[in-house]
């Protein structure tokens, strides 16, 4: 299997933000967290707008990894990026550097303290057992523990939405884009999952 | 009249508890090594029953990694609303 993706269509989004109440739902997610978000450009003027469904993208080279100082990301096996709460402290660190706006921070106290960052989870859970009390109640849902993809993806009422594995979700908006001859543009993939010419050099290769 | 005995017993007593008391305290610090995961570790999600958690549908072999794939892929390609509409 290749590894865990997602992809907004943003010929299909309707902004109906049922991905949104979707995540809210399934996760349990807390007031003022946003996992995921409806994001509309050129709103109002015909023929410009487009909306697109934006969450963790769950990164191939993810920059939150990079900077956390206390280094509580880690990658699934099927390229999932998630993080251990226990050991995160809040510092927001991730959040300059995501070039998502992915992580979330619930208040946590009083004078707006910050809790411990709440990002998009790709429905997989966290560092406790899987599909325990603990890691519903730290992490949300952990649907792929289940056999099922990501609640947003799932629900996406006119697929604009696609999450699971790369290949597959590539191979249906190919055949989508075929189809209706336009909107091949994939928002997000090169920031997230690199473009072809930023691959990496072969080792030994100078530049 | 208290005995003194008594007394020099208790307070021994009571400084031993008190003496001991730390020796249970967990490390409240984390130690952090520059560039690697700290945290707790993750189970794969194809190490869970299906079984386990309630409506679900897809159906896996606990621990085999194929079998979860192929059903994950099933669910995958049920995207595909041309696959659905022909």
């Amino acid at each position: 299997m290749a590894r865990m993706k997602f992809l907004c269509d943003a010929e299909r989004c309707i902004e109906c933000n049922g991905c949104v109440t979707a995540c809210k739902n399934e996760n349990e997610v807390p007031w003022g967290v946003n996992r995921r978000r409806v994001v509309t450009i050129n709103d109002g003027v015909a023929g410009a707008e487009k909306s697109i469904s934006v969450a963790c993208m769950h990164c191939s080279d993810a920059p939150c990894m990079a900077v956390c100082p206390v280094d509580c990301f880690y990658r699934t096996d099927e390229g999932v990026v998630l993080h251990d709460k226990d050991l995160c402290i809040g510092c927001g660190y991730c959040f300059y550097a995501c070039p998502f706006g992915a992580p979330q921070f619930p208040q946590a106290g009083a004078f707006g303290l910050r809790g411990k960052m709440d990002k998009c989870t790709f429905c997989a859970g966290g560092p406790e057992k899987d599909l325990s009390k603990e890691e519903f109640a730290k992490y949300g849902s952990n649907r792929l523990a289940q056999g099922k993809l990501p609640a947003c993806a799932e629900m996406c009422s006119t697929k604009a939405l696609l999450g699971g594995d790369g290949d597959v979700i590539a191979d249906i908006y190919r055949q989508r884009v075929l189809n209706r001859g336009k909107g091949s543009e994939v928002w997000g993939w090169g920031t997230a999952y690199g473009k072809p010419e930023q691959r990496a050099a072969p080792a030994g290769a100078k530049s | 009249m208290i005995d003194p005995r008594k007394l020099f017993l208790a307070g021994a007593a009571i400084a031993l508890v008190l003496g001991l008391a730390a020796c249970g305290e967990r490390d409240q610090v984390t130690v952090y090594k520059q560039g690697k995961y700290q945290g707790k570790p993750d189970s794969k999600p194809w190490e869970s029953d299906p079984g386990a958690s309630l409506y679900t549908t897809s159906k896996w072999n606990p621990g085999d990694k194929t079998s979860w794939e192929s059903a994950l892929r099933m669910r995958n390609l049920a995207q595909n609303e041309y696959n659905r509409a022909e």
